[in-house]
């Protein structure tokens, strides 16, 4: 097997053979365990823990929900004020299920840019990162999924304008839109639909993310210098790493502990600080709300969304070259999932020979630049449409496109990248000088 | 050009978060110092009692609180009563029975009743989803000691009305400062010492409408205080937590750090 040299497993004891040649599980939980890991990783790498984290509490949550929440139009909005008010505990489990929805989302945002930063993207970690972005696909769809459930008014109007969105398809879309609905409108065929779908993905989630650490324990991780560890000899990547048993899983569940104190002061003391008041009006189709604002998450690619518009002269461009098939509304649906592919190819977009941004000064300035647009984006997705907020999403949803599409293929180019460290041991190192070093200095 | 935008995609998605209620048309709120806002708010069992009286009194008339079951009036950190008194107050309502096929006199076990008039919205979840305060600068961050400000636009809504009335298309609307857009179809509830109060207290408008939107604080959020509770408990034991933690991985990576003293 490929990846970094390290002990295996021994099987001791002669029951423990005995198990291990007819399935070798300690052996499995042993590698993973003990998997070599860079002695250099800084705090940015504590998020895949927490992420681990809220994947657990997130199906813990929703499965004991699932015992008092009943799939149908006339009852779901009550089966929520019973889970909050009868079931014991149950105004607790909801609100960590919902603000953990929110925790979930950002902490996959500081691992997204942990990895846009850091190189973690590049070869040969590609999979990783593709196999990353499905798993966030797939955590939006659930996010998405789970915030009908309720039945109130933003999950009915919500569901109304997230499907008609496919309905901008040309061709298929109505159909497409029809069938995902269950019907012509959301209703109980909906409901039903997407509570199946919202228990089902958490499933698929788990799955993607066991071929996510697959992969990366075969490529070894990313560390904050992007050098790889020298896997010459066993000896050689000792100076490099240490086990994850116990040094970073304590420092994770460190961090872990420190994320849950300020957790739970938002679940115990502001814990719809995130929700829309909307929501605890029932789903009414007769009342359209007076703003159909999406959650937090998805505010920033509904900003790219909206930024399309019909006066751009790209989108005009577009549908007169494609005899007006792609109209501005299948551009801007066009444009909010290319945002996400764009970011999917940064392994082959960015043509930079280092790996790390630590090392690369023009990069580093155009990477904080993409965290503001991020920023900016996600604050102009909760606005009106009226200027200037139509021109800031423009800019925003251009400054996107034009890192992923022209900076990081030119800049590989032009930019003259700073010396890494020869090695991770260094980097950590210099970061711990012992005194026998300094007095060699 | 830019005005063409609402003719845009936006528009057509029925997306458009646009302008209906630009800032200028939204009601005014009070900011109101509640017993229940903060960390460490609790509700006040008198002001309960004397808001479950106007709302029994005057809101009952056409709204309902259909979520909230009448046993919860006996909870402790709720309107407190006895077994006796929460039994005598559901004997006020009739509720119809499923199994019955007709209608009954309550049990502490059922809810209140749903509104009289469907015009009338149920008040059971109304303070929070009024919600509001959305400051400072729109990250809406000062509710962990303002409280959400559902109570806050109840009240204000309440004490708001001006005595304007006007008729459009044959229904009258009166004019409300709390209310988003000024006008309201809602008749004026309160206008000071509608109810007396058991306990003495002051029934002019202000105190009566302040004590109500408490009373449906707590009935769209009777667990706050549990709650609350909860979460300082979490907050503590995941607060020491975080110190074992620290001083564990400390101790762990110690030797790897000061390579000398190995």
């Amino acid at each position: 097997m490929a990846g970094i040299p390290h002990d295996h497993y021994e099987p001791k004891t002669g029951f423990e053979k005995w198990l291990h040649e007819r399935l070798p599980i300690v052996s499995l939980a042993y590698d993973t365990l003990m998997i070599p890991t860079p002695k250099n990783l800084n705090w940015w790498w504590i998020w895949g823990i927490v992420l681990a984290f809220c994947l657990v509490m997130q199906i813990v949550t929703g499965i004991i929900l699932v015992m008092h929440y009943t799939p149908n139009v006339d009852m779901a909005f009550a089966s929520l004020e019973h889970i909050m008010r009868d079931v014991n505990g149950g105004y607790m489990l909801r609100y960590i299920h919902a603000n953990g929805a929110s925790l979930f989302f950002v902490a996959v945002y500081i691992h997204i840019f942990r990895g846009l930063f850091y190189g973690s993207y590049k070869a040969p970690r590609e999979v990783t990162w593709i196999i990353g972005m499905l798993i966030y696909l797939a955590m939006m769809a659930t996010g998405f999924l789970g915030y009908v459930l309720p039945w109130g008014q933003m999950s009915f109007w919500g569901a109304t304008v997230i499907t008609g969105l496919f309905g901008a398809i040309p061709f298929i879309g109505e159909g497409l839109q029809t069938w995902l609905l269950g019907g012509p409108a959301v209703d109980n065929a909906t409901l039903n639909r997407f509570f199946s779908l919202h228990y089902l993905l958490p499933f698929v989630i788990a799955a993607l993310v066991a071929v996510h650490m697959w992969a990366f324990h075969t490529t070894g991780n990313n560390n904050p210098t992007g050098v790889e560890v020298r896997r010459g000899s066993k000896e050689e990547v000792k100076k490099d790493t240490v086990p994850f048993w116990p040094y970073f899983v304590i420092k994770d569940l460190f961090a872990l502990a420190v994320i849950l104190t300020i957790f739970f002061a938002v679940v115990g003391f502001m814990p719809n600080y995130l929700g829309h008041p909307d929501n605890y009006i029932e789903a009414n189709p007769l009342a359209t709300p007076a703003h159909i604002v999406p959650e937090w998450y998805y505010l920033p690619f509904y900003a790219i969304l909206r930024a399309f518009t019909a006066d751009v002269w790209a989108v005009q461009a577009v549908s007169w070259i494609t005899g007006g098939i792609v109209d501005a509304k299948f551009f801007g649906v066009l444009a909010m999932f290319g945002a996400i592919f764009v970011m999917a190819l940064a392994p082959w977009l960015d043509t930079s020979s280092v790996r790390s941004g630590k090392y690369r000064p023009m990069f580093k300035w155009w990477f904080y630049l993409l965290v503001v647009d991020f920023i900016v984006l996600m604050w102009v997705g909760a606005r009106d449409t009226n200027f200037p907020h139509d021109w800031i999403s423009l800019i925003g949803a251009t400054y996107w496109f034009a890192y992923f599409l022209i900076i990081l293929p030119i800049l590989g180019v032009i930019e003259k990248p700073t010396t890494p460290p020869a090695t991770i041991e260094d980097d950590f190192n210099a970061h711990y000088p012992s005194a026998s070093d300094a007095a060699a200095e | 050009m830019i005005r063409k935008l609402t003719v845009s995609a936006v528009t057509a998605l029925a997306l458009a978060t646009g302008g209906a209620f630009a800032s200028g048309s939204e009601g005014h709120v009070e900011d109101i110092a509640f017993s229940f806002e903060g960390p460490f708010g609790k509700f006040d069992q008198n002001q309960l009692q004397r808001g479950l009286k106007v709302y029994t009194e005057i809101c009952a008339a056409c709204h309902g609180l259909q979520y909230v079951p009448l046993r919860t009036l006996g909870d402790e950190g709720g309107p407190n009563y006895s077994e006796d008194q929460v039994r005598a107050f559901a004997e006020n309502f009739e509720v119809f029975d499923a199994e019955l096929d007709d209608t009954r006199t309550a049990l502490p076990s059922d809810h209140f009743p749903p509104s009289n008039d469907p015009k009338a919205p149920d008040l059971s979840l109304m303070a929070k989803a009024r919600a509001g305060f959305h400051g400072p600068a729109g990250t809406g961050i000062n509710q962990l000691v303002k409280g959400i400000g559902g109570a806050e636009y109840i009240a204000s809504f309440l004490m708001g009305f001006t005595g304007e009335e006007k008729e459009v298309a044959g229904a009258v609307l009166y004019e409300n400062h709390a209310f988003p857009g000024g006008w309201t179809a809602m008749p004026p509830p309160l206008f000071g010492e509608d109810v007396d109060f058991d306990d003495g207290h002051s029934n002019d408008l202000h105190h009566e409408s302040v004590d109500v939107a408490s009373f449906l604080m707590w009935a769209a959020e009777p667990k706050m205080m549990a709650r609350q509770h909860t979460g300082f408990i979490a907050v503590l034991l995941m607060g020491l937590l975080s110190v074992l933690l620290y001083l564990t991985n400390k101790k762990i990576w110690y030797k790897l750090k000061h390579r000398d003293e190995a």
